[in-house]
């Protein structure tokens, strides 16, 4: 028995049976991230060590009938934007390389402290989650799993490829735009994205506000409605946090789909989709059909400004969010400063890289006065307007099937020169954020080359459910995880 | 041209903290002082990662402002950004209102020398306070305090509606007066919890449009603002009577020179970039919560004011002084409960409290004792035990020592002397001594009398009790 290429699900069963030792499975990961973390650089911390303490402490107090969380003991990893008390939380950023919160977010505390899972480490990410490819990273490239030349997408992209390469059994990650769905897409691996307002985003570091989610990305569909279940609820710390009642996930995962109206939008199948991830979709969407669901053409014609619209927004949230790295309090600050002015400039242009400079000068511009109503302000008249558009559809359909990414996984260094076609990675993903519902990207198939593609699942408001079961049943009838796993090569560079 | 040629425009921007226990986004206290950056936590301190939830009593206390200022209250508002840097500003923004303030057209009435009007109110927002900076003495550089951030604060725009210093400052007087009586600022300006930025510009007499205006921010006493107003208004005549203009510019008022100077011009205006919140959601207000707090609203000056001239037979003058502060007047009621005589409270407060608090430049709140002294004080007056005049020396004491009136007489030997024998000597000696005021009294000289009473106070350094010699002298006299 291979322990790393357990689910959760199938760990939590073997703990339960007692064929299975917390330590042992500790120790597993341990070693896997010793073998594979050299290739794949999905780490900025590793805990290695402090995770057998963990184990040793947990499995102590499990012996005790110490009453811990269902889930106790099983390792976790955490992207490095949630803060963790204690822990370097640095967002892949040389403005935080040193910094420690002197707090956990409400999801961090959720996992560790009340689940009392094991933290492995801290997952590379794009700086500040600004990017699609992980290599805004301050610090190293994370490699994809599949193909060590090429980019495990991002922001999460330390997430989905430690997830993939089987260095973590799970993880958590953050969408603005496509953050945990992208790279899961690229990976090979299941990325959901909540409804904005299921999961508490306090002691997420923020990147736009409005848009931000925390969500799994796991090996399977039932790892990722575990995980939901876990980490969704109301925060009183988070006042964009819904209250509604807590829900068990794992109920809606019925393998039956029968009677199901998916709808499929033509825009997301048009020009700047690549053929190979079209032909795979339309695959998947023939099985839908034959496992009983309605599949018909449908339109969302306001998706092609939604990516206007996201980049206006995100980056002005963005601006302001970002202003807290001053210099003053904690963080990066530079040397050799005369002036206060000195401190604010010179900090933040060396403490922030590329990306997120421009960003910032971008939302900056947007909320400028002079210019606001053009940009920032019709930008959130589109946003209405993709709201609008998306409970039109979702009327009429339980489901909205899309690819995740227009593209597989593309080589490290490739789209870094060219900011626009890099911002063209998440023309599927960010109209969902910015319509605020959740979606779940799984994979369905890999191109000529061997890479991953993921397909898209839509639902409504805080009906996770429907799109958990959709998932949950194309995977038990098909059979990704057995026919693909990742090769790790490529990486003789 | 002359002074009396211009007209001049006021306008305030006032700011007030608000007596919430807890700051406006997190749950730190909001208590003045405390050793720096024990208030805190990481949402005040801008942690990454740390969300705002509006503190709920915060909404309260404005509405009640806006209620008690005779605004409009928006049932659907929301927060903003306003975005600057500055190292007391730990978020990069201030959380404020801008297109969408909590309350909006209100008034509050004034009563000058020239009459009652109305001040318009333009608006009443809510936001937080910004930290404080303590800079070092030698230069070495400037330490942050974020105990202060995140205090709640309203933000009361009047009209540019003054026309004089006198309406300003009656204006500001009676803004915190109101604050005051409905309990949501304690408004001490020394603390820095209530602070005004004051908006002045000049117009010839008959002109319709405004001049423009120059600004000066965070004054925080009335003695500076009229002192800077008036500086304003002068400066501007001259530099339009010289053929200048006046430039739209914030200053900064200098209390030991009596000058503003200027901080920063319009070229370099901030742009704030104001947009809204997006950790928080929109406020609405039921009409039933906006109901339920105009009901609960405590009683107002005005009504206060209306009550002690029917009740204490004030006169409208020594009614509206005594409740134009709400510590003088709740200070009052208590004093009239144990003396039951208000009359002599109210005079009491209105002269000779009054005349120290002035010199001393103190407010009512800085009152060293407490009502039932003043109550005591009044006491020994009917009573007998001290003279007025000796009274007026035990009140100097009482602002000194903090002493009880009681304890002060007895440490000084100032009671009086009501002693029938004590008082027939001295009144003895000082006929012996003075034949010819007896003379002068005898012809109806009335004034010698004051004087031969003067002369026996003098004598019992002011400890006779005056009546009894009075009554003494005219029966020697007889």
């Amino acid at each position: 028995m291979n322990i790393t290429e357990l689910t959760v699900h199938e760990l939590k069963e073997k703990l339960d049976k007692k064929e299975l030792t917390v330590s042992e499975i500790t120790k597993a990961y341990v070693d896997r991230i010793n073998e594979k973390e050299k290739d794949v650089n999905a780490f900025v911390t590793t805990l290695t060590d402090e995770a057998l303490e963990k184990a040793k402490q947990i499995e102590e107090k499990l012996s005790h009938n110490e009453n811990l969380g269902e889930y106790a003991g099983i390792p976790i990893g955490i992207k490095d934007n949630m803060c963790t008390k204690g822990i370097k939380t640095t967002c892949a950023s040389r403005m935080l390389e040193n910094f420690i919160s002197p707090y956990d977010g409400t999801v961090v505390n959720k996992v560790i402290n009340e689940q009392n899972m094991i933290d492995l480490g801290k997952l590379n990410m794009d700086e500040f989650a600004m990017g699609s490819s992980t290599e805004t990273s301050y610090f190293k490239k994370t490699k994809n799993p599949w193909d060590l030349s090429k980019v495990p997408g991002g922001s999460s992209g330390g997430s989905a490829a430690a997830v993939s390469a089987n260095m973590v059994p799970w993880a958590l990650g953050s969408d603005t735009g496509g953050s945990i769905r992208q790279p899961a897409s690229l990976c090979g691996v299941v990325g959901l994205k909540p409804t904005y307002g299921l999961v508490s985003r306090y002691g997420l570091v923020a990147f736009a506000s409005s848009l931000d989610q925390i969500g799994p990305i796991t090996k399977d569909v039932e790892d990722s409605a575990i995980l939901l279940s876990i980490i969704a609820g109301h925060d009183e710390k988070d006042s964009t946090s819904m209250n509604i009642p807590k829900k068990d996930y794992t109920k809606s995962l019925k393998n039956d789909i029968k009677g199901l109206k998916i709808g499929v939008p033509k825009e997301f199948f048009g020009e700047g989709i690549n053929e190979e991830v079209k032909t795979s979709l339309n695959t998947a969407i023939e099985k839908y059909k034959e496992l009983g669901a309605v599949v018909e053409e449908t339109s969302l014609n306001i998706a092609e400004y939604a990516l206007a619209a996201y980049y206006i927004i995100a980056c002005a949230e963005a601006s302001s969010n970002l202003g807290r790295f001053d210099g003053i309090r904690y963080g990066y600050r530079a040397k050799n400063c005369e002036t206060l002015k000195d401190i604010f400039v010179n900090s933040r242009s060396e403490g922030f890289g590329a990306e997120v400079k421009r960003r910032i000068i971008l939302g900056t511009y947007v909320l400028s006065s002079g210019y606001y109503d053009a940009y920032y302000k019709k930008a959130q008249k589109v946003r209405t307007l993709v709201k609008n558009e998306f409970a039109k559809n979702l009327e009429k359909y339980d489901v909205l099937l899309t690819p995740t990414s227009p593209i597989t996984a593309f080589k490290i260094g490739e789209k870094t020169e060219n900011p626009l076609e890099m911002y063209l990675s998440d023309i599927c993903t960010v109209s969902i954020n910015i319509a605020g519902v959740p979606a779940i990207s799984i994979p369905c198939g890999v191109d000529k080359e061997g890479m991953p593609i993921g397909m898209q699942l839509i639902g409504k408001h805080f009906d996770e459910e429907t799109i958990l079961n959709t998932a949950y049943t194309y995977e038990k009838n098909t059979n990704f995880r057995e026919k693909y796993k990742p090769t790790f090569k490529g990486g003789a560079n | 041209m002359a002074r009396e040629d211009y007209e001049v425009v006021i306008g305030l921007e006032v700011h007030a903290e608000l007596s919430t226990k807890t700051k406006i986004f997190c749950s730190c206290p909001t208590e003045f002082g405390g050793k720096p950056n024990t208030h805190c936590c990481p949402v005040c301190m801008a942690m990454p990662g740390a969300l705002p939830v509006l503190n709920e009593k915060v909404v309260e206390y404005a509405v009640k402002a806006g209620l008690a200022t005779n605004c409009e209250i928006s049932m659907d508002s929301k927060n903003d950004r306003k975005n600057y840097f500055y190292p007391d500003l730990p978020k990069s923004y201030q959380i404020s209102q801008f297109d969408k303030p909590l309350c909006e057209r209100g008034y509050v009435e004034i009563e000058t020398s020239e009459g009652k009007k109305k001040i318009g109110l333009t608006r009443i927002h809510i936001e937080e306070d910004a930290g404080k900076l303590n800079h070092d003495e030698y230069g070495r550089g400037s330490l942050v305090d974020l105990n202060r951030a995140g205090v709640p604060l309203i933000e009361i725009v009047s009209e540019p509606d003054m026309r004089s210093v006198e309406e300003a400052d009656v204006y500001l007087k009676k803004l915190k007066s109101i604050l005051e009586y409905i309990e949501v600022s304690d408004c001490k300006m020394q603390e820095g919890s209530l602070r005004a930025d004051v908006n002045v510009s000049i117009r010839k007499k008959g002109q319709k449009e405004y001049g423009t205006r120059t600004e000066m921010k965070n004054m925080n006493s009335f003695r500076s603002i009229t002192r800077a107003i008036e500086y304003e208004i002068e400066r501007q005549i001259e530099v339009v009577e010289n053929g200048g203009k006046i430039d739209q510019e914030t200053l900064r008022w200098d209390e030991v020179s009596g000058k503003t100077f200027s901080m920063r011009d319009k070229e370099d205006a901030q742009d704030y970039r104001y947009f809204p919140e997006p950790d928080l959601v929109a406020i609405k207000l039921s009409k039933e919560y906006i109901d339920n707090i105009r009901k609960n609203l405590p009683e107002l000056p005005e009504s206060r004011k209306e009550r002690y001239i029917e009740e204490y037979k004030l006169t409208e003058k020594e009614a509206r002084m005594i409740t134009s502060s709400k510590y003088l007047s709740d200070f009052f009621e208590k004093g009239v409960e144990i003396s039951n005589n208000p009359k002599a409270i109210c005079n009491w407060l209105l002269s000779d409290v009054a005349r120290i608090l002035n010199e001393q430049e103190k407010e009512p709140d800085e009152i060293p004792f407490m009502p039932e002294d003043l109550a005591e004080l009044v006491a020994l007056i009917e009573n007998g035990t001290i003279s007025t005049k000796i009274a007026k020396d035990v009140l100097e004491k009482m602002f000194e020592t903090k002493e009880k009136p009681n304890k002060i007489i007895k440490d000084n030997g100032w009671v009086q002397i009501s002693d029938e024998g004590a008082i027939k000597e001295v009144v003895q000696k000082i006929l012996d001594a003075n034949p010819q005021s007896i003379i002068d009294y005898k012809n109806g000289k009335d004034k010698a009398l004051g004087f031969l009473v003067g002369q026996a106070m003098k004598e019992t350094k002011g400890k006779a009790n005056p009546q009894m010699l009075n009554n003494m002298f005219k029966e020697a006299m007889k």
